[in-house]
C-alpha cells in the first residue's frame, strides 16, 4: 500500500486517491494556433521515466483536492507532495 | 538439432537423462550483425526466429539484458484469442491463431496450446447487444464467435452464482470456442531453441547502454559487453520501451505501468476455459496443474517495479467473488507483477521509425502474450522488407497524429478515466 501525504489532510491510504498521470505536460495555449504536432504531444506522448516522475493525483476519498506527488516508479518510494498550484523542484 | 519425440525421451532414459544436448547456446557477442533484436522476450525470440524462417536472415542477436522468458512472457496468464471487433486487429489476430494452432509441431516443442474456449460474460441487455454486434464483426473476419444465454452459460459454468440475489445477474455471453491457452516459458524456449539452430545468437545478460545513429541511419548499438555494429535494430522491450526510446530522444504515445496476476492453490479440474466478467475487470482460468489463474486491473500509476500493491489484488479479487463465490475458500499461492507498455488507445505498435534502420514494436497493453507469433511473424517482415506488412498496416505509430486511432475497448494507459 502507497501512502500519499495530502498537502490538506495529511498522510492517508493509496486507496483514498485516483491517479491522474503526468503533472508535468501542458496543455497548449488555445487563445493561439496549436500545430497538429502540439496536440499530439499533449495528449498522446508521454516520457514515462523510470525513476523520479512528478503525477497528478487527486484525493477523492477525502478532501477531492488535485495534488501533485513527486514519486520514483522503480521503488514506488514517495519524496514529495504538494499542491496542484505549487512547484515540486 | 536433436529432435524431441517420444523415442528421444525413451532412449535418454536409459542414461539417465544425463545425455540431453543443451537448447540453445550462450555465445560471446560478435561484433557485426546484420539485424540485433533487443529484447528477449516471446516476441524478440519469435522475431528472430521468423527472420531466419521465413526471410534467411541468419546473422541475427538477441540482446537481452536478463535472461530469456524473464520478463512478460513468464508473468501473462497464457490467454491466446482473437475476440476483437475491428477489421485490423481481427485479422491480425486471427492470423495469429492459425500460427498457435500448428506451433508445437512447428517448433517440435509442446507449447501445450488448449483451445478450451474463452467466455466474456454480459450483465445487462446492452451489453448483450455489444457482443452481438462484436461476435457479428468476427464472424464476418471468420472467426468462430458464438452468443450465449443465461442457460448455455450456466452448463458450460455452474459454479458461478446464478442465485438472484446478486448485484450484476448473468443475462449471457459471447464465446469464442476457437480460444484457450498455451505454455508461456514453453513458446520462449522453442521459438529459442529453433532460432539458436538457425544460427540466431542468443546474448543473455547483456544490457543496451546506447545507439550510435549517424544522420538518421543506426549504425550499431552500445551494450554492456562492448559495442555491436548492426545494419538493422529492432526494439522489442515491452515495459522498457520508453527507457530505450529516451536514449534515443523519442518520445512515445506509451506509458509503462504496473499488472499484477495471482493464482490460487490447486484444486481439482473444475474450469474449462478463460471466463472474464463483464461487470468488472477480472478474468479467470485454471491451469493445467490446477491453480486457478486471475487477473484483472493495473494498478493504475506508472512503474517500473514489475511488483504491485495489494489494493489492486483486493479489488479484481472482489470481482472474482461476486462471480465464484468459491474463490473464498481457495487459499491464494502467489502474486506477481509485470510491467505493461500500455499504448494511448490499447492497440499495440509494430513500425518502421524515422530513424532509417531502427525498428518498433511496442504497446501490448493486457495482451502481448496471445499475439507473440503474429507480432514476430510481422516484425520478421517489417524488418527484413524495410515496409509494414498488409497485416500491420494499421498498427503504425503515425495513427495517434493522423487521428486512426485503434481504440477497441476504450482501454489504454488512462485508467483512472474509466
Amino acid at each position: 500500500m502507497l501512502y500519499i501525504k495530502c498537502p490538506y489532510c495529511g498522510l492517508r491510504a493509496q486507496k483514498e486517491f485516483s491517479y491522474g498521470g503526468d503533472a508535468t505536460v501542458k496543455r497548449p495555449n488555445i487563445n493561439e494556433e496549436v500545430s497538429n504536432e502540439d496536440w499530439d504531444n499533449f495528449v498522446y506522448m508521454r516520457k514515462s521515466p523510470r525513476g523520479k516522475h512528478i503525477e497528478l493525483w487527486q484525493h477523492i476519498a477525502g478532501c477531492r483536492q488535485w495534488i501533485k506527488v513527486q514519486r520514483d516508479t522503480a521503488t514506488h518510494e514517495i519524496f514529495q507532495t504538494a499542491k496542484v498550484t505549487e512547484e515540486i523542484r | 538439432m536433436q529432435k524431441y519425440s517420444v523415442f528421444s525421451l525413451i532412449k535418454n532414459a536409459f542414461s539417465n537423462h544425463q545425455n540431453w544436448k543443451v537448447a540453445w547456446k550462450d555465445p560471446t557477442p560478435k561484433s557485426e550483425y546484420d539485424v540485433v533484436i533487443i529484447g528477449g522476450g516471446g516476441h524478440g525470440l519469435a522475431t528472430a526466429y521468423y527472420l531466419a524462417k521465413e526471410h534467411n536472415i541468419r546473422n541475427v542477436a538477441i540482446i537481452e539484458k536478463g535472461w530469456i522468458g524473464g520478463g512478460n512472457v513468464g508473468r501473462n496468464t497464457t490467454i491466446i484469442r482473437s475476440n476483437f471487433m475491428y477489421d485490423a486487429n481481427a485479422r491480425f489476430n486471427e492470423f495469429g491463431m492459425d500460427l498457435w494452432r500448428n506451433l508445437s509441431q512447428e517448433l517440435n516443442f509442446n507449447v501445450m496450446f488448449s483451445p478450451r474456449g474463452i467466455i466474456n460474460l454480459a450483465h445487462s441487455d446492452a451489453q448483450m447487444n455489444a457482443y452481438a454486434r462484436r461476435g457479428n464483426s468476427m464472424r464476418l473476419n471468420g472467426i468462430d464467435a458464438k452468443l450465449l444465454d443465461r442457460d448455455e452459460v450456466k452448463k458450460l459454468i455452474p459454479m458461478a452464482d446464478f442465485s438472484d440475489e446478486v448485484r450484476f445477474p448473468i443475462f449471457g455471453g459471447l464465446m469464442q470456442p476457437s480460444a484457450g491457452t498455451a505454455r508461456h516459458d514453453a513458446v520462449a524456449w522453442g521459438y529459442a531453441r529453433q532460432a539458436d539452430d538457425m544460427g540466431v545468437d542468443i546474448i543473455q545478460h547483456c544490457e543496451v547502454t546506447g545507439f550510435d545513429v549517424v544522420n538518421g541511419k543506426i549504425k550499431g548499438i552500445r551494450t554492456s559487453r562492448g559495442d555491436i555494429k548492426a545494419k538493422k535494430v529492432g526494439l522489442c522491450v515491452a515495459g522498457s520501451t520508453n527507457i530505450l526510446a529516451e536514449k534515443l530522444n523519442m518520445t512515445l504515445p506509451i506509458e509503462t505501468h504496473v499488472l499484477q496476476a495471482c493464482v490460487s492453490e490447486p484444486v481439482k479440474p473444475l474450469l474449462d476455459g478463460v471466463v472474464t466478467f463483464g461487470a468488472g475487470h477480472f478474468y479467470i482460468s485454471q491451469s493445467d496443474k490446477g491453480e486457478m489463474v486471475m487477473g484483472g486491473d493495473l494498478d493504475g500509476y506508472n512503474s517500473y517495479a514489475q511488483r504491485g500493491n495489494l489494493p489492486t489484488i483486493q479489488h479484481v479479487l472482489t470481482g472474482g467473488l461476486a462471480l465464484f463465490p468459491f474463490l473464498s475458500r481457495l487459499k491464494m499461492l502467489r502474486t506477481w507483477g509485470g510491467i505493461m507498455d500500455m499504448s494511448m488507445d490499447g492497440s499495440p505498435i509494430i513500425d518502421k521509425t524515422h530513424i532509417e534502420g531502427l525498428y518498433l514494436n511496442c504497446g501490448w497493453c493486457y495482451g502481448g502474450f496471445k499475439s507473440t507469433p503474429v507480432s514476430g511473424w510481422t516484425f520478421a517482415h517489417t524488418i527484413a522488407q524495410d515496409q509494414v506488412h498488409e497485416l500491420n498496416s494499421e498498427l503504425r505509430l503515425n495513427r495517434f497524429s493522423t487521428g486512426h486511432l485503434l481504440d477497441e475497448k476504450g482501454l489504454g494507459t488512462k485508467t483512472w478515466i474509466g
